[in-house]
């Protein structure tokens, strides 16, 4: 079924070494549109090194990234010049950092930080610009009459909301989310959470979210990969690697969530 | 009769790593299968294994040896070897699973939980929310409850709601697990007449039911799980 679609997203053999130090090895993968990657696994298992590997930020030391883009011709992202990865960057990709604040421009206003994208695709227009601005707020729950407020005066979760509207804007097909409710209280979290949730189905977005958190994993995504000392140990279906994990380690992690 | 599922040798075990590398054997060599518009009931004392058969035709669970062959509109595929999109593809259009307890999402409302499948299968928002609250009421579950999480509901009103998620779609096969086990005798016998209804629109189904009237009500084939249990 499905089987006739190709990938957004393909990554073969990816390996990075930092010096003698290994970032991750050999991990392959194929995202397709609308589809939710989780990568889980502690701090130094490589998943966020992936993560800047498949978005491009980071040069492999061995194999490779291809993308298909919107004219439909699948290109190496190794192959892109600069202008281009950054253009496909601004546009047809999003990424949401952990921290709202290396996301944002913080000494822009909240509309600027949406607008800005919106003026990167060619978009001129002021008071449409605004208007797109303002119903992106709307969309993720913050009062849209605190436009032209800095996001410096916004709470860490309005800010976290403030990141996405500004990588959803341009209608990206691939958001990439490092750690997207880290660091957030949890009333925050369960919030920001439900709001992604819905996003994500609404929009059709294809994501690869890093996280350590199997919880954000189980209620985001499709399939999880477990990664350790830079290897991905366990594939499959979300709910099949949490309900019945296979390999040690995932049995590690999935046992030691406290449960409430 | 059409089969829809075809349950061919299948055995699972559990390796427990932290339990240094103890071997849980579970079900071995289960074969049976079910056609389109029979309930086969799934038999046997808790620990036999029926729940785990369940979530290894959904999806959820592994399985080690075997297959797991379901017949639809595309042709037929194996869930024991198939790829983690083509399995979600197949929950979009051919199974639905109603498990044991609601896994509830926080802040999300009662008939959202219930429309979520439909909508996620392409149907508008707007008939999927109706047919949601069609259902809800026939399940008995109060109209101011629709728009709460079902978090804070009680495990029989939680029931329903999952009862209800797994019921909205038109799903070929259905897997219920326990689905009377916290109902009252009136909303047993809703599902008793909804699991009936389904019967006659062809929907092959399997289930796991202690309850034995409620078994008596839907059942047409009853499989003794124990029969394959797996040498410990």
């Amino acid at each position: 079924m499905a089987d006739h679609e190709q990938p957004l997203l393909v990554a073969d053999g990816l390996t990075k070494w930092y010096g003698r130090q290994l970032g991750c090895r050999d991990v392959s993968l194929a995202l397709f549109e609308g589809e939710v990657l989780a990568v889980v696994g502690e701090s130094g298992s490589g998943k966020s090194t992936l993560l800047h590997l498949l978005a491009g930020q980071l040069a492999p030391s061995a194999g490779d990234v291809r993308y298909r883009m919107r004219d439909g011709v699948t290109r190496d992202l190794a192959t892109l010049s600069e202008a281009e990865r950054r253009f496909l960057a601004r546009t047809d990709w999003g990424y949401v950092q952990q921290d709202a604040s290396l996301g944002l421009r913080m000494g822009v206003s909240a509309g600027g930080n949406i607008g800005e994208r919106l003026m990167a695709v060619g978009w001129r227009h002021y008071g449409r610009i605004r208007g797109a601005a303002e119903s992106w707020l709307d969309r993720v729950e913050i009062d849209p009459s605190r436009i032209d407020e800095s996001p410096s005066r916004y709470s860490g979760g309005m800010r976290q909301r403030l990141q996405i509207a500004r990588n959803l804007v341009t209608q990206p097909r691939l958001v990439f989310m490092d750690e997207p409710t880290g660091g957030l209280d949890v009333s925050v979290q369960a919030r920001l959470l439900d709001l992604l949730r819905r996003l994500v189905q609404d929009l059709g977005l294809a994501v690869i979210v890093v996280t350590h958190d199997l919880a954000v994993a189980r209620l985001l995504s499709h399939r999880i990969m477990v990664m350790k000392g830079g290897e991905v140990i366990e594939t499959g279906l979300t709910d099949q690697v949490l309900d019945d994990p296979r390999e040690a380690y995932t049995q590690l992690l999935v046992s030691s969530v406290l449960p409430v | 009769m059409t089969t829809v599922l075809e349950v061919c040798n299948v055995s699972k075990s559990f390796t427990m790593h932290l339990r240094g590398g103890l071997t849980l054997p579970v079900v071995h060599g289960v074969s049976f299968e079910a056609r389109a518009g029979e309930c086969i009931v799934l038999a046997g004392p808790s620990g036999a294994g029926k729940s785990s058969m369940l979530k290894m035709v959904f999806g959820s669970y592994r399985c080690d040896l075997g297959a797991i062959r379901l017949h639809h509109g595309d042709g037929q595929t194996d869930v024991a070897r198939a790829e983690p999109r083509t399995i979600l593809a197949l929950r979009r259009r051919v199974i639905a699973y109603v498990p044991q307890f609601l896994r509830a999402v926080p802040r999300v409302a009662a008939v959202d939980v219930v429309a979520e499948p439909l909508i996620a299968g392409a149907t508008g928002r707007e008939i999927a929310m109706r047919r949601a609250g069609d259902l809800l009421a026939q399940l008995n579950l109060p109209e101011r409850m629709w728009s709460l999480p079902p978090a804070t509901f009680s495990g029989g009103e939680q029931q329903r709601v999952n009862i209800a998620r797994g019921l909205i779609g038109d799903h070929p096969l259905l897997l219920l697990d326990e689905p009377t086990a916290s109902l009252d005798a009136a909303n047993r016998a809703i599902v008793i007449d909804l699991v009936n209804a389904r019967k006659r629109r062809g929907t092959a189904i399997v289930a796991i039911v202690h309850d034995a009237d409620v078994r008596d009500a839907i059942a047409d084939r009853i499989i003794d799980v124990t029969a394959f249990a797996a040498a410990a």
